[in-house]
């Protein structure tokens, strides 16, 4: 009776769903990769917070609700967000985190803006606000999962295009520039490709916790090994694994909202790989350190008994 | 009329509690962690909110405060373990804790009337219909109270701990060895401003906080190098961003804490544009002058290191000069330009020949 009643649960559209939510995780695992190991894990909350005036921008200036057009203004907005944030940077002594605090926070304000605008106006066909925080992961349709897999699969191309000079500025900036590699450019393309991962999760799992999508997978895969290829295979899985888990386990009780679930479950992941990866987890370091005391203890003890053997 | 002034006042009071830790928050490099907690703080509302029943109530700020030092004690835990970088560990536990809240309430949204835009984005525009009645005498919002308490104590917290704070954040090993326990700072800090972003998410919700506390700061430091006039302005900063998205809200009948973040996102850019020394414009103006200042530079050397020698008479030919110099010709023109008017060379007919003026700048300019 109960593997019944999982059965139909599992129908059509929860499949649809999970498999939306498992290519998101992936295709934002895959990028995310890049955006922790470069210390900018949360760009990504910037991004997605940001991208709401280009998405009451597009709706003000179309009418149209279409998800492609209101996907093509978040992307538009989250983008500027962005280069706002690195010529702050260039150009004042203001730090990463304060540039990153402003353009979220105030782009977000001048998007709730424009959304009481378009609410005022009465316009029945509004976006709703909700959906933009929080995402709305069982509204995934089919052509909402070919969206997330044409638009991350050309994400994913670009990037292995791109793979060794991406390598390069990833782990040794001043090293790639020396070389002759236009760093702007390439730190300008990474973040468009941050920007396209984003702007599909929006969606699904919203803008407050689309930054975890990105963060958690990476920093999960990060303790199991320490080549690039690797980890970014890893953040892949992960993030497809909780994608799938945090449907399901959100489909199978009633009032458990999708979006935060996949979080909790891409957090789950993260608190098992810190503790119980090898050579670098929690687990495996308290044994390294048990086994260091104790072969420390026995070349002591080994030391005192050498003279007394010497006086004999 | 009243209104008016409840809001502006409650504006004011948040924008300036908000920004006076935010000095140091920006100085310190933790901006987020005010963006990590505003968030995290929710499952500590929902959890406080199902006993208290009121958005308002002090125990709910307590707990909410308290979610929100915990949140701090988790990203320093992690970045501890030294597997995670503090970004990072910022990144994951803020999601985290407020996906928790999220499921909090939509499993429970049946029981409790928590209104999550309102947690979320604030209604500075409701905010004085809550108001403080004592013995039948109307004293005001409430908020006022609240937000006027909070600011008190960061005005304290500052003023008393002034030198401690001043040192531990602009030389922390410093702070250290002179037995300052920068630790207990930071966890001071922390805590206010966890208790400050809890006061201030009722009138402008947990997202806008952050352009609170990180907006009028970063301006104020765009402007000076001191760090008591940066609080200062940072307080007189937030007050005009606060009363001008006022209006702006009022002229457009629109969200008050979103036209207030414009505002903030409007003033930066406009002090960011024009601000002496730092700003765009001075830093355009200063690399163009710096521009003709080499080029200048550049001819009373050619003109120094030909004077009085055969080819002295070819060499300073202004039509030729660019080929000389190799530039291009149009820019010649304007450098010779540039030189006759600062009076280091003169022209006869065709040639230039070095002043005393251009002489020494030539000379100045060989020793270095």
């Amino acid at each position: 009776m109960e593997n019944l009643s999982i059965l139909t649960h599992l129908d059509y559209t929860l499949m649809i769903v999970a498999i939306g939510a498992a290519l998101l995780g992936a295709v934002s695992g895959t990028l995310g990769t890049y955006a922790v190991l470069r210390r900018q894990s949360l760009l990504g909350d910037a991004i997605s917070h940001a991208a709401l005036p280009g998405i009451a921008i597009a709706f003000l200036l179309t009418g149209s609700k279409t998800p492609l057009i209101l996907v093509i203004g978040a992307a538009i907005a989250g983008w500027l967000g962005t280069l706002l944030i690195l010529s702050i940077i260039r150009l004042t002594r203001i730090k990463y985190d304060s540039a990153l605090g402003i353009v979220l926070s105030t782009f977000f304000g001048f998007g709730l803006v424009l959304h009481t605008l378009i609410q005022r106006t009465g316009n029945a066909n509004q976006a709703g606000l909700d959906t933009f925080l929080f995402g709305q992961a069982a509204t995934i349709l089919e052509s909402d999962v070919l969206t997330i897999g044409i638009l991350g699969g050309i994400a994913i191309v670009i990037m292995l295009v791109f793979w060794k000079e991406l390598k390069v500025l990833v782990f040794d900036e001043g090293f790639a520039a020396s070389l002759g590699f236009p760093i702007r450019a390439l730190d300008i393309l990474l973040t468009s490709l941050l920007v396209i991962a984003i702007v599909l999760g929006l969606q699904a799992v919203g803008a407050v916790l689309m930054s975890a999508m990105l963060v958690a997978p990476a920093v999960a895969a990060r303790q199991w090994t320490n080549k690039l290829s690797v980890m970014m295979f890893l953040a892949a899985c992960f993030g497809a694994l909780a994608g799938v888990s945090g449907t399901i386990i959100s489909s199978s009780a009633s009032r458990i909202p999708t979006g935060p679930t996949i979080v909790l479950c891409a957090t789950v992941v993260v608190g098992f790989s810190i503790a119980f990866a090898p050579n670098r987890g929690l687990l495996w370091d308290w044994f390294r350190h048990q086994r260091n005391k104790h072969n420390l203890k026995m070349t002591a003890s080994n030391l005192l008994k050498q003279p007394q053997r010497g006086s004999e | 009329m009243q209104g008016h002034l409840d809001i502006q006042l409650i504006a004011i009071v948040t924008a300036v509690a908000c920004a006076l830790p935010g000095v140091f928050l920006v100085l310190r490099r933790m901006t987020l962690m005010s963006d990590a907690i505003s968030h995290a703080i929710l499952p500590g509302i929902v959890l406080a909110f199902f006993f208290t029943e009121s958005l308002s109530s002090p125990l709910l700020i307590l707990a909410a405060a308290g979610t929100g030092v915990l949140t701090v004690v988790f990203v320093e835990l992690l970045q501890r373990t030294k597997l995670v970088k503090e970004d990072a560990a910022i990144g994951l536990t803020f999601p985290a804790l407020f996906s928790i809240g999220v499921i909090l309430i939509s499993r429970f949204a049946g029981n409790v009337h928590l209104d999550m835009d309102a947690v979320l984005l604030g209604e500075l525009a409701y905010a004085p219909l809550n108001r403080l009645n004592v013995f039948g005498y109307d004293l005001g919002p409430v908020s006022v109270y609240v937000m006027g308490t909070i600011l008190l104590l960061n005005l304290a917290f500052i003023l008393l701990f002034y030198k401690e704070l001043k040192l531990a954040t602009f030389d922390a090993s410093l702070a250290a060895t002179l037995g300052f326990a920068p630790t207990l700072i930071h966890y001071g800090l922390m805590t206010l401003v966890s208790v400050t972003t809890v006061g201030a998410f009722d009138a402008v919700g947990s997202i806008l906080v952050v352009a609170l506390i990180a907006g009028p700061p970063a301006t104020a430091y765009l402007i000076t190098d001191r760090l008591s006039l940066m609080l200062t302005l940072s307080a007189v900063i937030g007050s005009v961003n606060a009363v001008s998205g006022y209006w702006l809200a009022y002229l457009f009948d629109v969200s008050i804490a979103g036209a207030i973040a414009t505002m903030t996102l409007l003033v930066f850019g406009l002090v960011f544009l024009v601000v002496p020394n730092r700003g765009l414009i001075a830093i355009a103006r200063r690399r163009t002058r710096q521009k003709w200042e080499f080029a200048q530079t550049m001819l009373v050397i050619h003109l120094f290191n030909h004077e009085r020698l055969p080819e002295a008479e070819a060499e300073s030919e202004i039509a030729h000069l660019h080929e000389h110099l190799r530039w291009d010709p149009t820019f010649a023109t304007q450098v010779v330009k540039y030189a006759l008017n600062n009076r280091c060379v003169s022209q006869e007919e065709t040639l230039l020949t070095l002043t005393e003026r251009g002489r020494t700048v030539a000379q100045q300019a060989l020793v270095q």
